[in-house]
């Protein structure tokens, strides 16, 4: 007898994708109704992936068979520790966005509600389905279903938007053409499709030095090395980000490539175990290009003057702090930083910052079209509260404490010496890398907020300006993420215990669960 | 009766959280100026006496822990509160009373805008100063320091000219990136000890954990994540810095910030390190050789300038490295020395800054060369002047004299070389006689046109400015006849005890 929350990782998709039709069609009677509904089920979405996150800490894991198909054969979904904390974030993250997109999409595409909104619940339907998915051919198709989507929103604003999607359409195809092979590849050797089967099958088979497989996982890398934007092939990002409504950019940097990098870490531990990870170099290799995308991702942030852009060239040095993160996870056995606790920490502390500071520059464009640098001066007298979200936010990048940033670098650091202690020496490189990398992002953002706040704009001189903030239903979403910023800190700080991290390293044998 | 109202341990929590409230009110009565000020006196005092209240409590020996969270494993986030944490808590709260009446005289004074902004990152900047006063270990002490840091970047880009933005942006650049190094050298004790708590006589594995270059690399790292000492080749930021309003100059550039900076290193010298392992790896040495080059180029620099906040600020530099010598002996005599240093530096630069801005905002002068005759036209301001510029020479009857004494008698308890550096101080005390009496001649015994005429009005800074002038100025006199004031002699002999057992008279 299943209890009614394991139906809940089915019905999160079900209803989110029937969602989506329902409000092309309840669109077509009523605009506004568009929005109503989108909130609501992605409002439902999330209280049920509490209760999901709930029942995989308290009782275990959950296994639900898709139409009753015994797996291997029909889809299974599983949802351990690694999704359930995935599927919530994820979905506060979309709730924030698209409690802010009420009045930014009235206002920036006013006759484009309807399909902004249906493309909205498809992207979230993917995103989704590639997290509570047990299925890897499953999880290629979500994941086109929310390129798809997230090709058609980025395109949205028309003009210039139109070739930074083109952009993104080409490599995220090449990316996702890769993925379908290393399926493919697999499927050739194995003869299966799910997840669990394949890591039997490749276990039992002792297939972790065939030459096919070892191709598959080399496709699996690339492809979704180009969806999460890893340096060298972040090319697609800063235009897509940049020219993308603000809410999608913010779901773009803050979700879209790390649920890439969910897809990545499950296929590595969950498909190939820590046993083939643990035979080749793969994660050594991941750990320098890592490093150098934190470092070139700063330099060319500083070399942007538009805000949008900074903030995703910023993307591109953040998704190397998770990569070096996660890089490092199989050579660390602390039981608070080993495994994946710094990078599974650092893809929540990311969303929450970059989440904020994406929605703050989308308010500057909504007040007064200011897409530069240089046009912020004295707008923190304009839209004080905007002002004060994206500077909490940009300290936390920065890594002030007790923000969340200064917590993923200490715990990044922590993690590179403790790996540096177990035997990769070298490692040793990656403390003077994060630590470079604070001063470089000091560079970029603190030249925002001193443009903000110390400068003053034309004609100021004469009569303070009128405080001109943006409506409350935008605001909220900003100060949010802002003070989470802070919170989620201080609750790092003080070692609240996080049962799934502990899980989810005890899941993959990783950390202090890690057979030496 | 404070005894039994407060627990002891809270105390600390209380300490600190006061200026952290305090900020919260000054923004929301920002439209009320007077009641926006009422709440920065009453933060500062209610402080002052939280912090002053531990003393008795911490002469009898003791040290008042309180532990808010544990962080890491071994790593508690929390405050101990010992003798010498208190020496530099006291000074501060005790200062920031003064220079919150002063500020609200200067700042109104001279219309300035954006005051709300002004008191609440003031009240940031000394809960961060204070924080680190208080903090028991390594990593508390640097989210305090980021915070200080971060808080009094808005003061120094006050003014919000090309110049003020200029010195805001290269006091970031210097002190973050300090920042940065000190997060490596907290990191990296962390790594190689288990722990980063502060104990007398320093961390005990630390020798035996690391090889000779990793102690050294350490000590280097810790070095330069204390640039707020302000030590040479890294103390640019500090002259650059004097864009702020001069109140900021006094309390932060003269006591907090950059007191926070040798106090951090005195904390690692005697507390990480310890003093034993310090002189096993000749590392001494390497600190007064820093030490002894600021000294005198310090002072070099300081001659050649006109302008009389920056002389200061070299005056400033110059202090703060003799603070760092006397602690490099590693001679209780020394350090005493060092530790008492703390407040009366404090006591006296204060009184020098507060003197340059009162002139400022009575006569709008800020070269010195534009100052004859002032002294007759200020006669207090300039005589509290006088009295905080000979406590800079080390001349009796003031404060500067009694720590010198140490020092001296520090030397020569280190024996050996350092025996004979009793003389630098001297060469360096006769080169501050050199750019700090021109001041005092140009002030009283040249005259200007008008005053040849025989027309001599006496024209002062407002009352708010002049009595803490005339507060700090009596102070550096009374220490020089009652070191006990505020009980801060007591409080350095009990951390001297503590650190070289009761061997030391």
């Amino acid at each position: 007898m299943i209890t009614i929350v394991e139906h809940f990782p089915v019905l999160v998709i079900a209803i989110s994708l029937l969602s989506a039709f329902t409000i092309l069609l309840a669109g077509y009677l009523n605009k506004r109704a568009c929005w109503v509904i989108s909130f609501t089920t992605i409002l439902v979405q999330l209280v049920m992936s509490i209760f999901i996150l709930h029942h995989v800490l308290t009782v275990g894991i959950i296994d639900y068979k898709l139409g009753g198909w015994a797996p291997p054969w029909g889809i299974q979904y599983v949802v351990d520790a690694l999704n359930a904390y995935f599927l919530v974030l994820l979905l506060f993250l979309a709730l924030v966005c698209v409690t802010y997109s009420k009045r930014s999409i009235e206002h920036e595409l006013p006759d484009k509600i309807v399909s902004f909104y249906v493309l909205f619940q498809l992207l979230v339907t993917g995103l989704c389905g590639v997290t509570v998915t047990g299925d890897i051919f499953n999880m290629y198709v979500f994941i086109e279903i929310y390129s798809l989507a997230a090709y058609a929103l980025i395109a949205s604003r028309g003009g210039i938007a139109l070739k930074a999607s083109f952009t993104y359409l080409v490599l995220g195809a090449i990316g996702a053409c890769f993925f379908l092979l290393g399926i493919g590849f697999l499927y050739s050797v194995t003869g299966s499709l799910n997840m669990y089967d394949l890591s039997c099958i490749l276990k039992a088979g002792g297939l972790y030095s065939n030459r096919v497989v070892l191709a598959a996982f080399v496709f699996f890398t690339v492809g979704l090395s180009i969806k999460m934007a890893l340096f060298p092939v972040h090319v697609w990002l800063p235009d897509a980000h940049s020219f993308a409504p603000s809410e999608i950019s913010a779901m773009l940097s803050g979700i879209i490539i790390e649920v890439s990098t969910y897809a990545f870490i499950r296929v590595c531990f969950s498909v190939y175990t820590i046993d083939f990870i643990k035979l080749w170099p793969i994660f050594d290799f991941i750990c320098w290009v890592a490093a150098l995308a934190i470092i070139i991702g700063s330099v060319l942030a500083i070399a942007q003057y538009n805000l949008k852009r900074m903030l995703a060239y910023s993307s591109v040095s953040q998704m190397g702090y998770i990569m070096l993160a996660v890089g490092l996870s199989i050579s660390t056995h602390h039981e608070l930083w080993g495994g994946l606790t710094p990078a599974l920490m650092h893809i929540l502390n990311h969303a929450l910052m970059k989440g904020c500071l994406f929605l703050a520059a989308g308010a500057f464009i909504y007040k007064a079209e200011l897409w530069n640098i240089g046009d912020l001066a004295g707008l923190a007298r304009k839209m004080p509260y905007t002002c004060f979200g994206f500077t909490l936010a940009a300290i936390s990048m920065i890594g002030v404490p007790p923000t969340v940033g200064f917590m993923s670098k200490v715990y990044i650091i922590l993690a590179s010496l403790d790996a540096a202690k177990a035997g990769h020496t070298p490692y040793i490189i990656f403390v003077a890398v994060l630590l470079f990398s604070t001063l470089l992002n000091l560079v970029y953002f603190w030249r925002v907020i001193e443009t903000m706040y110390m400068k003053s704009g034309e004609g100021s001189h004469s009569a303070p300006p009128k405080k001109d903030e943006i409506p409350l239903s935008m605001l909220i979403p900003v100060l949010t993420l802002a003070s989470l910023c802070i919170i989620f800190g201080i609750l790092w700080l003080m070692e609240i215990p996080m049962p799934m991290l502990d899980q989810v390293n005890a899941l993959f044998g990783l950390g202090r669960y890690a057979i030496p | 009766m404070m005894e039994e109202m407060i627990p002891v341990t809270y105390r600390p929590l209380l300490a600190i959280l006061c200026p952290a409230i305090g900020s919260i009110l000054i923004v929301l009565c920002g439209k009320w100026p007077n009641i926006r000020e009422a709440w920065t006196l009453l933060a500062s005092i209610l402080q002052f006496l939280f912090i002053f209240s531990m003393v008795p409590v911490v002469i009898g020996g003791n040290i008042i822990r309180s532990t808010l969270f544990t962080a890491f494993p071994g790593v508690d986030f929390g405050f101990r509160v010992d003798a010498f944490g208190l020496i530099f808590a006291i000074t501060s709260t005790f200062l920031w009373i003064l220079v919150s009446s002063y500020s609200i005289g200067y700042m109104r004074s001279l219309h300035e805008h954006a005051q709300t902004r002004y008191y609440f990152c003031f009240a940031w900047a000394i809960f961060g100063a204070v924080g680190i006063a208080l903090s028991g270990n390594l990593l508390t002490m640097f989210v305090f320091y980021e915070i200080l840091t971060v808080s009094t970047y808005p003061l120094v880009a006050h003014d919000q000219t090309p110049e003020a933005l200029f010195a805001g942006r290269k006091y970031l650049a210097y002190l973050l990136t300090a920042g940065v190094f000190f997060l490596a050298a907290v990191i990296l004790t962390y790594h190689l000890t288990g722990t980063t708590e502060f104990v007398n006589g320093g961390i005990p594995n630390l020798a035996a954990e690391a090889s000779r270059t990793t102690l050294m690399v350490l000590f280097m790292l810790f070095l330069l994540g204390f640039m707020k000492a302000a030590w040479m080749p890294f103390h640019s930021w500090l002259p650059t810095a004097m864009a702020a309003p001069t109140p900021v100059s006094a309390l932060l550039h003269a006591v907090a910030v950059v007191k926070a900076g040798v106090f951090g290193i005195i904390r690692v010298v005697c507390f990480i390190f310890g003093v034993d392992l310090m002189h096993a790896l000749g590392l001494g040495l390497v600190l007064i050789s820093i030490a002894i080059f600021t000294l005198i180029v310090a002072n070099l620099f300081a001659l050649a300038q006109d302008n009389l906040k920056k002389r200061l600020a070299y005056s400033t530099i110059n202090q703060l490295s003799l603070i760092i010598f006397g602690a490099a002996l590693l001679t209780p005599e020394g350090i005493e020395g060092a530790m008492m240093h703390i407040p009366f530096h404090g006591f006296m630069k204060i009184t020098l800054f507060m003197c340059a801005g009162a002139i400022m905002v009575a006569s709008g002068k800020r070269n010195i060369s534009d100052m004859a005759g002032i002294g007759r036209v200020m006669p207090v301001t300039m005589i509290a002047f006088t009295i905080g510029s000979l406590g800079m020479c080390a001349l009796p009857p003031t404060a500067g004299y009694i720590t010198h004494h140490f020092f001296v008698h520090g030397c020569v308890e280190a024996g050996g070389t350092t025996s004979y550096f009793p003389y630098i101080l001297l060469i360096v005390a006769m080169l501050d006689v050199m750019y700090f009496f021109p001041i005092i001649y140009t002030a009283f015994f040249e005259h200007t046109q008008e005053q040849e005429e025989g027309e001599n009005s006496i024209k002062e800074a407002p009352l708010f400015m002049l009595v803490p002038i005339a507060i700090t100025a009596i102070c550096s006199i009374i220490f020089f006849f009652y070191p006990d004031m505020f009980h801060i002699s007591k409080l350095v002999e009990t951390a001297v005890t503590s650190l070289f057992g009761g061997a030391h008279p």
